[in-house]
C-alpha cells in the first residue's frame, strides 16, 4: 500500500494566501450585527430590565429569556445552563438581553444604555465554600458529580508502610486562547428553519442544543462549519451558546444576524480550564516502591454542571498516573461556584490530575533520598498489570525506553552557567493519555462516518469532524487515498455541515484521527468492495482505473456512499456504575523532559531544552504529529510558567492578551520531538490519539526541572516569578 | 462618533484607492469592512497577537492600532498583495512545506512578518527568527514549525 504520510496540509494553500474564509469573514446581504448585554452581579434575581428611554429601541432588534420559543437550556449532559437569564443570575457575564442592529456603534452605544434591577444574593468563588456549603447554589449540596475508585485495601498498606507523605496540589484557571476569538452567524427563513454559521468543534453538539431552543425538527436546523482558528476544546460546548443567541436575534430579526466577540469579552466570559486542588497520600518501601496511593481530586465547575462531570472523570482517570500499585483509592468531585463554568481543554482535566501526581513523586523520592528517575523506574507499570480501574493493559509498554531515550537527549544539552545567579536544572514527567472516550462514551455515541464519489471521480469525505487546525482535512484524505490506493488529490474534505454529514461525534478527546479515520478506512474499503463486486475493477488496479470505474458506477446506479458506523470492540469491557474496567481502548505513554534556568536575581525561569517521546502508534504524518506535540507542550509551558488568569467576582480580569501571557517565539526553546510506534492495533493503519497528550507532562516536568534547580517544591501553578520570589523571601 | 467623514487617499496593493471615512476608523476596519480585504485578520485589537500585520510604506505594523488618518498619502500592502495569481511567494511555500500554519489565523501575519525580516536580513539565525516574530503569537505551532518554515523560505530567497 502506497503511504502519503508526508502529504502537505491539504487546506494550506487559502491558509497561506488568507483567503481561507473564518466566521468575521462571511458576510450576508442585509446582515445586522448582534451585541450581548450581561449581569454586573455573580449572583441573585432579575426583577426588572430598564431600557433608557434616550434610545429610539425601535430600531433595535431586542431578544430576552421571554422571546424563546422553545427551551431555554443548553442541551448538553445535564440540562441546567440557560441561553439567557429568566430570573436566577449565577454568574457576573451571564447574559441577560440580546441586541441586532445594522450599525455597531449605534449598538454598542445601546448596549450601555440597559440597566438591571436585581436583587443580589450572596456568591461563592472557592472550591472550599463550595464544599462546605458557605451557599448553596446549585442542587442540595454544590456537587455537579463525584467519582469514587477504589482497587485492593489502602488502609491495611498505609498501616505499617516504612513512609508515607501527604500534599496538595493546586492548579488554576487556564484560558485556550484560540487566536480567533468566537463567533457565529444565523439566518432564518420558515421554509429551511435556523441555519448557523460558526466557528466550532461539534457541530452535533450546536445543532442539539438549537433544536431544544426553537422547538424545531431535525431538519430545521443546519449548522455549518467555518474555517475555524484554533479551538483546543474551547470551541466545544460554547458555540452552544452563542450560535444560540445570533439565531434567536435571526429568528426574531428576519434578517441574518453576525454575532462576533471581541477579545475581552471573550476571555471574560467563555469556559477555561478547570481550577484543580488534588491532594495524594502515598505510601512506599524503603526502595521507593508505591505500596498505596489514596488520592482526592476536586475541581472548580463554575456555575453551571455542562461538560464538568467528563472534565472530571478523565482526571479521575489518569490520577494515578502510569504507575503499578496494588492499593489505590481515588475520590474525585466537581464543585460549583459563581464563575462562567469552567469547560473543555486540551487534556480535559488529566492535565491537573497528572500535575499533581508527577510532582508529588519528585516530592517523595526527595524525601526518601532517591532520585526522580529511580522512583519512577521502580514503579512504571508494565504489561499485564492493571491501572486503578483494574484494566489489564496488553500492549507493549515499556517506560523504561521512553525514559532513557529523553535522559540521554536532554543530559545531551546540559550545561552548567558562568552566572552564578543562574541556577539550572532538569525535570521528567512520565504519563499516559487515553485515546477517544472514556470507558462506554464511543459505545453510546456510536459514530458514522463515510464518503460520497462525485461525478468528476474525486471522493467527498462525508463526517461532522472539524478541522481546527490540528489537520484533520489532511489526516482524513491521506487515510482515504491510502486505503483506496488513489492520490490524495482526489479527496475533497468539507467542512461538516449537518445538512450532509452523519454524526461522527464531537471532534474531541483525540479520537478524530483513531476513531473516525478509522470508521473512513472502513468506509473506503466498503467503497472499494462495491466496485469490485460490480466487476468494474479488479483486484488489483491503476489509479485512472479506480476512477474511471467510479464514473461509471455513477452513471449506471446514481448515487455511490459508503458509510460505517463504530462497534465498540467485544473486549472491551467497562461498567459506568463501579467504575472498574477497560477506561480507554488504548492509551497514548509518554516520557517528557525539560531543562530551566533560573534566574535568582530577576526570578525569571526560562525553559532551556525541551525533549518529548512518546509511543502513539503509527505516525500518520510526521509533519502535523510533531506540530501536535510541538503546540501542545508550548501551551502547557504556558500552563506552568506564564498564564496567570486573575479573577475578581468569578470572572478574569486581566481579560486582554497585554495582561494574560501566553508564550512567545522568544519565550520557548527548541522543542525536540521524539515518537515510537511500537503498538499499531487501534486507528487506521495501526494510529492512537496525539492532540491532548502534550498538555498533561509538559508543565509538571517544567516545575520538577524549578524545582531541582533551587531545591523547592511548588505546589502551584501557574509558578510566575513573583511566586517563586516569595518562595525564596521565605526560605531566606 | 459625531466628526466628519473625511477623504483618505492611498495606495493599496499597488491600486490608487479613495475613500470617505471617519478620520478614527482603524485601519483593519476600512481593509475589512469597506474594502472586502479579509485577509488581515483580527485576533485582540491591541497590538499584542500580530494578526491585523500589514506593510505601510514598508514598515510592518499592526492594523488595528492605526486610525486611517494616519494611511493617508501612504503605501499599504496586505495579505492579498502577497502572492501573485499564479504563484505562491516562497515563504508562502515554505510555510505549506513545514507545517507552519496550522489553523491559519495567524498565518497571513506571520507570513508578513517573515518577509519583513528576510527583506532585511536573508539569513537570519533562530534566535534572530524568534526575536523578529516574537510579535506574532500563534497558539498552535509551539513556534518549531515557523522557524523551520523561515528557514527554508531564506534558503530558497538566497538561491535565487
Amino acid at each position: 500500500m502506497k503511504k502519503f504520510s508526508n502529504l502537505r496540509r491539504v487546506e494550506g494553500k487559502s491558509k497561506v494566501t488568507g483567503t481561507a474564509l473564518f466566521i468575521d469573514d462571511l458576510n450576508f446581504p442585509d446582515m445586522l450585527h448582534g451585541i450581548t448585554v450581561r449581569s454586573p452581579v455573580a449572583r441573585g434575581i432579575l426583577k426588572k430590565i430598564h431600557f433608557d428611554p434616550s434610545i429610539n429601541w425601535n430600531d433595535f432588534v431586542i431578544v430576552t429569556a421571554k422571546d424563546i420559543p422553545g427551551q431555554n437550556i443548553i442541551h448538553l449532559i445535564k440540562e441546567d445552563w440557560p441561553f439567557l437569564v429568566g430570573e436566577r443570575i449565577n454568574h457576573k457575564g451571564e447574559a441577560i438581553v440580546l441586541l441586532a442592529h445594522h450599525d455597531q456603534q449605534k449598538l454598542s452605544e445601546a448596549s450601555t444604555k440597559i440597566s438591571f434591577e436585581i436583587e443580589t444574593l450572596p456568591a461563592i468563588f472557592t472550591i472550599d465554600d463550595s464544599i462546605n456549603k458557605k451557599e448553596i447554589i446549585w442542587g442540595d449540596d454544590n456537587c455537579f458529580k463525584k467519582y469514587y475508585i477504589n482497587k485492593g485495601d489502602i488502609d491495611l498498606a498505609f498501616k505499617d508502610a516504612f513512609h508515607v507523605f501527604e500534599q496538595t496540589y493546586r492548579t488554576l484557571h487556564q484560558e485556550q486562547l484560540y487566536i480567533e476569538p468566537q463567533g457565529a452567524i444565523a439566518a432564518y427563513n420558515e421554509l429551511e428553519g435556523i441555519t448557523v454559521w460558526g466557528s466550532l468543534q461539534c457541530p452535533y453538539y450546536v445543532h442539539g442544543a438549537l433544536t431544544n431552543l426553537f422547538n424545531f425538527s431535525n431538519e430545521k436546523v443546519r449548522i455549518i462549519q467555518s474555517e475555524t482558528g484554533g479551538a483546543f476544546g474551547g470551541k466545544e460546548d460554547y458555540p452552544s451558546m452563542i450560535a444560540g443567541h445570533a439565531a434567536l436575534l435571526a429568528y426574531k430579526a428576519k434578517k441574518p444576524v453576525k454575532l462576533i466577540y471581541k477579545r475581552a469579552e471573550d476571555l471574560q466570559v467563555t469556559t477555561k480550564r478547570h481550577p484543580s486542588q488534588t491532594t495524594i497520600k502515598t505510601a512506599v518501601d524503603e526502595g521507593g516502591k508505591l505500596l498505596a496511593m489514596d488520592i482526592a481530586f476536586l475541581l472548580d465547575g463554575g456555575a453551571y454542571a455542562t461538560l464538568s462531570e467528563v472534565v472530571l472523570s478523565r482526571g479521575t482517570l489518569h490520577a494515578a498516573g502510569p504507575y503499578f500499585c496494588e492499593n489505590i483509592r481515588i475520590k474525585s468531585k466537581v464543585m460549583a461556584t459563581n464563575s462562567p463554568p469552567n469547560g473543555a481543554f486540551r487534556g480535559f482535566g488529566a492535565p491537573q490530575s497528572i500535575f499533581a501526581m508527577e510532582r508529588h513523586l519528585d516530592n517523595v523520592a526527595r524525601s526518601i533520598g532517591i532520585t526522580p528517575e529511580k522512583i519512577r523506574t521502580i514503579n512504571f507499570i508494565k504489561r499485564g498489570q492493571t491501572t486503578a480501574t483494574n484494566q489489564v493493559l496488553d500492549e507493549k509498554l515499556d517506560f523504561d525506553s521512553l525514559l532513557s531515550t529523553t535522559l540521554s537527549k536532554l543530559k545531551k544539552d546540559t550545561k552548567k552557567s558562568k552566572h552564578k545567579h543562574i541556577k539550572s536544572g532538569i525535570g521528567i514527567a512520565t504519563f499516559m493519555h487515553g485515546a477517544g472516550f472514556t470507558g462506554s462514551g464511543e459505545k453510546y455515541l456510536a459514530s458514522v462516518a463515510g464518503i460520497e464519489a462525485m461525478d468528476d471521480g474525486k471522493i467527498k469525505i462525508l463526517c461532522a469532524s472539524t478541522e481546527m487546525g490540528q489537520g484533520r482535512n489532511t489526516i482524513f484524505a491521506q487515510v482515504v487515498s491510502e486505503t483506496l490506493g488513489i492520490d490524495p488529490h482526489h479527496i475533497l474534505t468539507p467542512a461538516p455541515d449537518t445538512l450532509e454529514a452523519p454524526n461522527s461525534g464531537p471532534t474531541v478527546a483525540s479520537r478524530t484521527s483513531m476513531i473516525v479515520g478509522k470508521l473512513l478506512e472502513h468506509a473506503a474499503n466498503g467503497l472499494r468492495n462495491t466496485l469490485l463486486a460490480a466487476g468494474l475493477i479488479p483486484e488489483k488496479y491503476t489509479e485512472a482505473k479506480f476512477i474511471q470505474a467510479l464514473k461509471i458506477y455513477k452513471k449506471k446506479y446514481g448515487t455511490l456512499k459508503s458509510f460505517h458506523q463504530y462497534k465498540q470492540p467485544e473486549h472491551i469491557k467497562w461498567d459506568d456504575q463501579t467504575y472498574q474496567g477497560d477506561a480507554y481502548p488504548t492509551f497514548a505513554w509518554a516520557c517528557y523532559g525539560a531543562q530551566v534556568s533560573v534566574n535568582t536575581l530577576t526570578y525569571e525561569i526560562k525553559v532551556d531544552n525541551f525533549v518529548a517521546t512518546q509511543e502513539v502508534g503509527r505516525v500518520l504524518n510526521r509533519k502535523l504529529a510533531e506540530g501536535q506535540i510541538e503546540g501542545g507542550i508550548a501551551q502547557g509551558i504556558g500552563f506552568a510558567i506564564f498564564e496567570k488568569a486573575i479573577f475578581k467576582d468569578g470572572v478574569m480580569i486581566n481579560n486582554s492578551f497585554t495582561n494574560y501571557i501566553m508564550p512567545t517565539a522568544l519565550d520557548l526553546p527548541r522543542i525536540h520531538v521524539y515518537f515510537k510506534e511500537w503498538n499499531k492495533d487501534y486507528g487506521p493503519g495501526g494510529a492512537k490519539g496525539i492532540g491532548e497528550l502534550p498538555l498533561d507532562g509538559s508543565g509538571p516536568a517544567v516545575i520538577n526541572a524549578v524545582a531541582d534547580a533551587l531545591n523547592i517544591c511548588p505546589d502551584t501553578i501557574p509558578y510566575l516569578p513573583e511566586d517563586l520570589m516569595n518562595d525564596m523571601e521565605f526560605l531566606k | 462618533m459625531n466628526t466628519q467623514k473625511i477623504k483618505i487617499q492611498f495606495t493599496l496593493n499597488n491600486q490608487e484607492t479613495i475613500i470617505t471615512t471617519y478620520p478614527m476608523k482603524r485601519l483593519i476596519d476600512v481593509l475589512r469592512d469597506d474594502l472586502h480585504l479579509t485577509g488581515t485578520k483580527e485576533g485582540c485589537g491591541e497590538g499584542e497577537c500580530g494578526a491585523c500585520a500589514v506593510f505601510i510604506n514598508g514598515e510592518l505594523v499592526n492594523s488595528c492600532l492605526v486610525p486611517i488618518i494616519q494611511v493617508d498619502g501612504t503605501i499599504v500592502s496586505t495579505i492579498e498583495n502577497f502572492a501573485s495569481d499564479f504563484e505562491l511567494d516562497r515563504i508562502q511555500e515554505s510555510f505549506i512545506n513545514n507545517n507552519g500554519a496550522q489553523c491559519g489565523i495567524c498565518t497571513p501575519g506571520m507570513i508578513l512578518a517573515s518577509s519583513a525580516l528576510l527583506m532585511k536580513n536573508a539569513n537570519p539565525n533562530e534566535q534572530e527568527i524568534r526575536t523578529n516574530l516574537a510579535g506574532n503569537l500563534c497558539r498552535c505551532t509551539g513556534y518549531n514549525k515557523i522557524l523551520d518554515s523561515v528557514k527554508e523560505a531564506s534558503k530558497l530567497i538566497r538561491k535565487k
